[in-house]
């Protein structure tokens, strides 16, 4: 697949001297890897046919609706649920009472680590409510009209208390505080005040201020980015049903079926043994269908109601302003090079807004920063802050696009005073093999400088953008990617075809990708597997989808159940034949054994004939490859109105080994449509008292696609040697660059530097006219 | 969303008795684009809801020597797919483009649009620079109201208990006329306008010199502005970059913006002035004869 051309993306390979292949069968050799098969859920998808969580339907179904706090921060004095009980067709009302009493522990769910009082006091308000939308209430009837009627009859008692918006409010010296108990954890030494600082952690190698000291040219500046949500298009829903005899079943949309199961349990306090989890289809998640939300209430609804099943959905208010989103930020990057463009030192202080509770990804973010660059100088320092906001949640590469927002800048400016080009600046100082990223873990092989150099090479960069107001930006980006549990198992069928059964939420098509694997290690088509997701009493523990782990991992899995059924097939086949298992080989489909042979359809049959085979496999995968991704952007801005326009994009990204390109790619231009979003115009809107004033996708203004160009990919394909078919994840990097890149594209085009996101046309007018203001010497215009 | 009575009256007069009856309680119903969002986001509740669409006067649409009679109920898509008005109004078709996508066209109309009485409306602008007249019925008979003075404030209007609006009428274009409807929205679609702008002019026979012109605002004030002295600046002048900029500076001073989601006082400000100006542009080019509604039909990014 070594020349892959596909809707305008050509493909790089460079593995040609990658040692990756478990089965001997060589790089170039396989039969299905690097194909582009159509996906198994594709005509339910297409024909409306695929069941989304909202879609669940059985009888005597009981509707759900929460009330949420109209208040950025608040005490709940009292909640009068008289009236609401009273109405008829309500069948149940709750409240925070209702939970069991939430344990200080940190429970790890995938993308970060959660304390479960803090997961329950998210899911319904105890003492105090957080932020604008923080649950409060609900209420179970026979109809959502009588539900929502129910909820407007609840009266709570709030005493108000200022809001605390930004990682300046909450550090002030005077600031409310949110948490009585949170004490600043400083690496272990834990604080003695109250604070709304959760935590402070600091990376640090060489010697930072001599660096800077013998710098030939120091950039530093300061930056802030705004909160911006997943924005997946199927809001969260669930439905739960609270049998009589204590069984718990749950259907819902999320990217783990187990992290919803762990989650409930502990909340509720329940066996997991009591509950099953059902995974619905999911309509997007990007780390926003890790947490639960609506899962608990419905459970305890049901069980309230009289054991009938209640389901809750969300609709877009809701989704906007009580799940998600991402932190906003302050940033300051300051970085140092000698005479030769070298980079000597690199700080970066970060400060992430972690919503209501501790937890934002600023510990991701600190390993994003400085990534992609060899730095022997460095210090990236991290600041976790709580404030009167959503509780963030995990978005593709969490932490990333804000942390490359800024040091991206900082690059670009460092290489124009250089009077180096952008990608030449960044091979010289690209991190390769054995080097370390901020927290100092060492590199293996990785494709930074690769995808520079793919974007350098490609035909984007090499043609000149000619007229007034365009410009071009560069930007690259990193991301960790993970490994996880996964279990899976494959049952054989007599007709040769396998029925792989997985419990990985297929989101960016790892069915497809999954089944590809399975069917490479067994040298069988990919029609011959039928790849199903299941629930939670069906296989062993899974981790979530998220991380970009999914086709590393649970692909691993696959492959793993491919070897385990050969080996038996080969075992059984050999007591057919009464040869030895070790004569009895397999190559191209076909079993071998002396005179002996049979095609694999066939050794299905034979195999079964006294005992059914089936396969199982548990994984838990270390040595998962990171990601790399250069981006090329060009802009136009109309000068007047400060729109931007995205004329052209070009992705160079890292892949590992693309396993289905046109999923790889989708991959890279969703990432790269979102980090547009998130570069241009997304952004929290809140008044003076922290109420949200845009959660409808009217003013949360995510692209649409009259916003965005074709997005061109280029697939850098730099085998991962930590999976047997040199898997990397391939769901996250995309989007760390964009923000970076366009920023670039703006100054190239106007000369101005953008310090904060979006660069939305107010903030771009207004920075235009600063500065011209100050060539002018004159007052920037006002609200005159 | 409460339950409420849908009642479809076949006459003006049936409509006007379910409204008075109603009250406040009671609103009419045209493609419901705006009220039954509305409803179901619990900010308006309705004991009735009155579907005039069954009216046949609200649904004419016909020109004849005096202008364009267009009923209160007819659809953007209707009056986009009726080339007589395309010809005659081009600019008419600046609005009916922006409102909403092609599904949103089938049931949004243009009366509706002016009844929400939305600051940021798309068709309001549009409608003042075409002098458009709207003629109202209720339980004392028929009234008619210039259109610049139809808005009373955000979300409110000169509709009376039992009034509601059956028709407007546009004038016969004169000769040498123009006019043009912009908005600038942060994206490309599915936004409200930050600041719309609509223009209109009429030149002289060597469309050299403009002889009368209307220039009106919307989302910069509590409601859509009639900018009168914009207008005023560009009468008997010379078609020119300066006259165009005087226009522009008055618009601009005659914004009165908020600070919100959607626009800052600065930007809207800022924008008034351009936006007139790039309305005037094109109202000028039209009156010239040099661009059709259809030459222009991707007008901020949407199609025909």
């Amino acid at each position: 697949m070594a020349d892959t051309k596909h809707n305008g993306t050509a493909a790089y390979d460079l593995a040609s001297n990658g040692k990756v292949d478990g089965d001997g069968t060589g790089q170039n050799g396989y039969k299905v890897i690097g194909t582009r098969p159509v996906r198994p859920d594709g005509v339910d998808k297409v024909t409306g046919r695929a069941v989304y969580a909202a879609d669940v339907q059985m009888t005597g179904l009981l509707h759900g609706k929460i009330l949420r706090s109209p208040h950025a921060h608040a005490h709940i004095r009292s909640i009068d649920t008289s009236k609401a009980e009273a109405l008829p067709g309500v069948r149940a009302v709750v409240t925070a009472a209702d939970l069991p009493v939430a344990e200080d522990k940190i429970e790890d769910l995938g993308e970060g680590a959660i304390n479960l009082k803090y997961l329950s006091d998210n899911i319904l308000a105890h003492e105090k409510a957080l932020y604008h939308g923080h649950a409060v209430a609900a209420v179970a009837a026979i109809s959502p009209h009588i539900a929502e009627e129910a909820v407007s009859l609840i009266d709570v008692d709030y005493d108000l208390l200022p809001a605390v918006m930004t990682v300046d409010d909450a550090l002030a010296d005077d600031a409310p505080i949110l948490l009585d108990t949170l004490r600043t954890d400083a690496m272990g030494e834990i604080g003695a005040q109250p604070t709304n600082l959760a935590s402070f952690f600091r990376h640090q190698r060489g010697d930072l201020d001599a660096a800077f000291a013998d710098a030939h040219l120091v950039v530093e500046r300061a930056f802030r980015t705004e909160t911006v949500h997943q924005g997946y298009i199927e809001p969260q829903a669930a439905t739960a049903l609270y049998s009589a005899d204590g069984q718990i079943t749950i259907w819902t949309s999320t990217q783990g079926s187990f992290a919803v199961r762990g989650q409930v349990a502990e909340i509720l306090k329940i066996p997991v043994s009591r509950l099953k989890v059902i995974p619905t289809e999911i309509g997007g998640g990007f780390g926003g269908k890790i947490n639960v939300y609506v899962e608990p209430v419905a459970v305890l609804l049901s069980q309230k109601a009289g054991y009938e099943p209640v389901k809750i959905v969300m609709n877009r208010a809701d989704v906007l302003a009580a799940t998600g989103p991402t932190s906003g930020s302050n940033i300051r990057v300051k970085i140092a090079v000698d005479v030769n463009g070298k980079i000597t030192a690199g700080l970066a202080e970060l400060y992430y807004e972690a919503g209501a509770y501790p937890g934002s990804p600023v510990g991701a973010a600190a390993n994003v920063s400085l990534a992609p660059y060899a730095i022997d100088n460095l210090q990236v320092d991290g600041y976790d802050i709580v404030v009167n906001r959503p509780r963030s949640a995990a978005y593709r590469a969490p932490g990333g696009t804000n942390a490359a927002f800024a040091v991206e800048s900082v690059v670009d400016e460092l290489a124009e005073k250089l009077g180096m080009d952008a990608a030449d600046f960044r091979i010289l100082n690209g991190a390769k093999e054995k080097d370390r990223r901020p927290d100092g873990v060492q590199y293996a092989r990785i494709g930074q400088i690769e995808t520079v150099q793919a974007i350098k090479n490609s035909r984007h960069y090499q043609t000149s953008l000619e007229g007034k107001y365009r410009g071009r930006g560069i930007a690259s980006g990193y991301w960790n990617n993970w490994g996880g549990q996964s279990s899976a198992t494959a049952a054989l069928n007599p007709d040769g075809t396998v029925n792989l059964n997985e419990a990985s939420t297929d989101i960016g098509g790892t069915r497809a990708s999954i089944s590809m694997q399975l069917a490479e290690a067994l040298e069988i088509g990919y029609e011959q597997v039928k790849t199903r997701v299941v629930d939670t009493d069906t296989v062993a523990y899974n981790d979530v989808t998220g991380g970009s782990r999914t086709t590393f991992a649970t692909g691993w899995a696959a492959y793993d159940l491919g070897q385990k059924l050969k080996q038996e097939m080969k075992r059984r086949l050999a007591d057919v034949w009464d040869v030895s298992p070790q004569d009895v080989s397999y190559e191209d489909g076909i079993f071998y054994a002396g005179d002996e042979s049979l095609p694999f359809v066939e050794a299905a049959n034979v195999v079964q004939r006294e005992e059914p085979l089936m396969a199982s496999s548990t994984v838990h995968p270390q040595d998962f490859g990171p990601g790399f991704s250069t981006q090329c952007v060009d802009v136009e801005i109309d000068p007047e109105t400060g729109k931007i326009t995205i004329l052209r994009y070009t992705i160079a990204q890292d892949v590992g080994k693309a396993i289905h390109p046109s999923y790889v790619e989708g991959q890279m231009q969703g990432g790269v449509a979102q980090g547009i979003g998130w570069a241009i115009n997304e952004e929290y809107i809140y008044d003076d008292e922290g109420h949200l004033l845009n959660a409808s996708l009217l003013d949360y203004r995510m692209p649409t696609a009259l916003d965005l160009p074709m997005i061109d990919t280029i697939l850098v394909e730099v085998p991962s040697p930590g999976h047997p078919y040199g898997v990397r994840g391939v769901g996250e990097v995309n989007i760390v660059p964009p923000a970076g890149a366009i920023a670039n594209a703006v100054y190239d085009a106007t000369g101005v530097r953008m310090d904060k996101l979006p660069i939305s046309p107010a903030n771009l007018l207004e920075a235009m006219w600063a500065k011209e203001a100050e060539a002018a010497g004159k007052p920037v215009p006002g609200d005159d | 969303m409460q339950a409420f009575d849908y009642i479809a009256p076949k006459s003006v007069d049936e409509a006007i008795s379910a409204l008075a009856a109603g009250g406040e309680k009671a609103r009419p119903l045209s493609g419901g684009t705006d009220l039954i969002a509305q409803l179901q986001e619990g900010r308006r509740g309705l004991e009735t809801v009155v579907d005039v669409k069954r009216i046949p006067e609200l649904m004419e649409i016909s020109i004849s020597a005096d202008g364009l009679k267009l009923g209160a109920a007819v659809s953007c898509h209707t009056i986009n797919a009726n080339q007589a008005v395309r010809d005659a109004y081009p600019a008419l078709i600046d609005s009916t483009h922006l409102i909403g996508g092609t599904q949103i066209q089938g049931r949004a109309s243009i009366g509706g649009n002016l009844c929400n009485s939305s600051p940021a409306a798309d068709a309001i602008p549009n409608l003042v620079v075409h002098n458009v007249s709207c003629h109202i019925a209720g339980p004392n008979g028929r009234r008619t109201v210039a259109v610049e003075d139809f808005c009373t404030g955000p979300g409110q209007n000169v509709l009376e208990n039992g009034e509601f609006l059956v028709s407007l009428t546009f004038p016969k274009p004169p000769p040498n006329f123009g006019a043009a409807y912009l908005r600038f929205i942060p994206r490309n679609e599915m936004d409200i306008a930050v600041v719309g702008a609509g223009a209109s002019v009429i030149l002289s026979d060597d469309k050299e010199t403009i002889q009368s012109a209307r220039v009106s605002l919307g989302a910069v004030a509590p409601t859509p502005l009639l900018v009168q002295e914009a207008g005023d600046v560009l009468a008997g002048q010379p078609i020119s970059e300066e006259t165009l900029n005087k226009a522009a500076d008055l618009a601009k001073a005659a914004a009165r913006p908020i600070n919100d989601m959607r626009g800052t006082i600065a930007q809207r400000k800022h924008l008034s002035g351009v936006l007139t100006q790039r309305a005037l542009r094109i109202a000028i080019d039209r009156a010239r004869g040099a661009k059709t509604v259809d030459e222009l039909g991707r007008l901020n990014g949407h199609g025909e």
